[in-house]
């Protein structure tokens, strides 16, 4: 190779994808990459694998580095400006909280995920494909906690999330997502990551954080969303061209994949619950709702995804029914939950105001206004009365998603959908059927699910009241948790407000 | 095949067998056709606990702020888990009445359908 003579596009990329990898002669192949077999996933040729992108390392260095250097400085503006006061409503503020302590270090794992498989991938294409995806992942945890980092100065919730997410009950949702991904083999992994979430799912997250960030005035998180969605549609093509190259190596991978997108497909669908609930009550200037957002980008996007997908023999996932049964009542179950367990929560919870109602009534006019606005409006009227609810007790939960059995009956909104298994002597609970396969396929992984609530009844969480919990799982008490009336964000927000006038 | 692993006899280790809740049990309750109480509740019963009691001093608590609660006439208040028919009587201990280990009791209540009517 001559030094002088400049490489084209194509050999460059060439060398520092496929030029990068050999085949090991001291050691077998299978031996230095152990991971790649048991899942059953048959592999004949890893040079179909087609990068989309053709992005080499050297090139992704000098583009990553460049959007990092614009995002820091519009956040270093943002702060000295004091950007959080531009912000709608300081209950926005929460559904930041909700997103720095469910979806930062899900990030982080993300890219521990994807360390793993770009070692471990015997083809070279998606090991590198894998490697970028890892520092994208780790990229997005850090620009998260930055873009955060300036409310934390003003807000209360911020500052602990490493901890909470841990330890606080209701971060074992996409604690234990991820988890299970994690523990997964490789190509379960890119299945639940890169094609279920990435591709089916992650218009669900980013839109309504990102738009929702920009209806509302939040500056710092929409620069982050603008700075991440070029590595967002990187990831997204890697999702589709991780199925057709599994796909089209083998037809014996074909029924492993369906099965693998029926649980991840399930999975992603109910973490997204917290989602659809930020959606419809935690975003003071609304987006669009929870029900039109999976109609827009799963029934009809996802739909036409799986009309494609036909020709290889993928079916649209179990259950996708379901969803569409209970997208009139996903957000509001779930933000009744919340706020009534609102004193064990990292975060302020609060009723609808009356516009507020007047606008889920409008959004959901079979299922709002005679039956959830009922409930809203009876604790309106305890709490007028000085008797603001909160649950005293604590919730079960599903021995798979983790989330409360909140969820009702598919055809019965107005009966909670439990579901029962028993396995060596021991029973286990499910909060639906998509849930309680993902258990029978292998219940020797889900046995061992580490449920907050039985945690805490076991007495291996701070203690046994709950302030003691609660300090276990790194909430400062009384100024994170309990109703955002009378909260010391609310008092601060008046304050520099009034200032400001 | 009960897990998809990287070597065969893989096994889980459970963490909420009964051992480890120090001689407790967990017990699940829900309360039909009252919904303010969003999902049901985990509760950890010591066996020798009588019937009566786990209403007064467990339930009680958790289920008194739902003005339904005061109104319900226990005479003809039903237990059910997994549809079936559960008899719990109030001078039983709940281990003598059979509450196991997690095991999931729902309470039915006739006659009371949560705030006007709604299942609320």
């Amino acid at each position: 190779m001559s030094s002088t003579k400049k490489l084209g596009l194509r050999e460059k990329y060439r060398l520092m994808t496929r030029g990068l990898g050999w085949d090991t002669t001291y050691q077998p192949m299978e031996k230095v990459f152990p991971y790649q077999h048991f899942e059953g996933i048959k592999i004949h040729d890893w040079d179909k694998w087609e990068d989309p992108f053709r992005l080499t390392m050297d090139s992704y260095w000098k583009y990553q580095a460049e959007k990092d250097r614009k995002l820091y400085a519009i956040i270093d503006a943002f702060s000295q400006h004091n950007g959080h006061l531009n912000v709608s409503d300081p209950r926005y503020v929460n559904a930041l909280k909700l997103f720095l302590q469910g979806i930062t270090l899900s990030e982080y794992s993300a890219h521990r995920g994807f360390v793993h498989l770009g070692r471990q991938f015997g083809g070279v294409g998606p090991r590198v494909a894998a490697q970028m995806q890892a520092i994208d992942e780790v990229r997005h945890a850090q620009t998260q906690i930055h873009a955060l980092s300036h409310y934390n100065k003003h807000f209360s919730g911020f500052h602990n999330f490493n901890q909470m997410y841990d330890r606080l009950w209701y971060l074992s949702v996409p604690k234990s997502y991820f988890e299970d991904a994690l523990t997964a083999g490789p190509f379960e992994f890119l299945t639940a990551i890169s094609f279920s979430f990435e591709y089916v799912l992650t218009n669900l997250i980013f839109m309504p954080f990102m738009s929702g960030a920009a209806y509302n005035g939040d500056m710092a998180t929409v620069t982050f969303g603008f700075s991440a969605q070029s590595d967002e549609a990187r990831h997204m093509t890697m999702g589709l061209e991780v199925i057709k190259f599994m796909a089209e190596q083998d037809p014996d991978n074909i029924p492993i994949i369906q099965k693998w997108i029926d649980k991840w497909f399930w999975r992603g669908y109910r973490l997204l619950v917290l989602v659809a609930m930020m959606m419809d009550y935690m975003l003071p200037k609304r987006v669009m709702s929870w029900s039109e957002a999976w109609e827009m980008y799963f029934e009809q996007a996802g739909g036409a995804l799986f009309e494609d997908l036909a020709r290889y023999g993928f079916r649209m996932p179990k259950y996708a029914d379901v969803s569409i049964k209970e997208k009139g009542r996903y957000s509001h179950e779930a933000w009744a939950a919340l706020y009534s367990y609102g004193a064990a929560a990292g975060l302020h919870t609060w009723l609808p105001k009356q516009e507020e109602m007047d606008w889920l009534a409008e959004k959901y006019p079979d299922t709002f206004p005679d039956f959830y606005a009922k409930r809203l409006e009876h604790w309106r009227d305890m709490q007028q009365d000085g008797q603001r609810y909160y649950a005293s007790a604590l919730p079960q939960l599903c021995q798979v998603c983790q989330v409360p059995a909140w969820f009702t009956e598919p055809d019965d909104p107005h009966t909670l959908c439990k579901r029962e298994t028993e396995y060596k002597g021991q029973h286990y609970h499910f909060c639906s059927d998509g849930c309680k396969d993902i258990f029978d396929n292998e219940p020797e992984k889900y046995v061992q699910a580490w449920l907050p609530t039985h945690q805490v009844l076991q007495g291996n969480c701070g203690g046994a009241e709950l302030p003691d919990v609660l300090k276990w799982s790194g909430i400062d008490v009384g100024r994170d948790n309990m109703d955002f009336a009378g909260s010391e964000d609310e008092r601060h927000w008046n304050q520099s407000i009034g200032e400001r006038k | 095949m009960t897990v998809n692993a990287l070597y065969p006899d893989y096994t889980g280790q459970p963490r909420d067998g009964q051992e480890r809740f120090h001689g407790g049990a967990v017990v699940y309750v829900s309360w039909a056709r009252h919904l303010m109480f969003t999902n049901p509740y985990a509760f950890l019963v010591m066996p020798d606990l009588k019937v009566g009691d786990f209403v007064t001093t467990m339930l009680a608590p958790a289920y008194g702020p739902h003005p339904d609660w005061a109104k319900i006439d226990w005479a003809s208040a039903r237990w059910t888990s997994n549809g079936k028919p559960v008899t719990l009587d109030p001078a039983q201990t709940m281990g003598a009445a059979g509450v196991h280990h997690k095991m999931h009791l729902q309470l039915e209540t006739p006659g009371l359908d949560g705030i006007g009517g709604s299942g609320i």
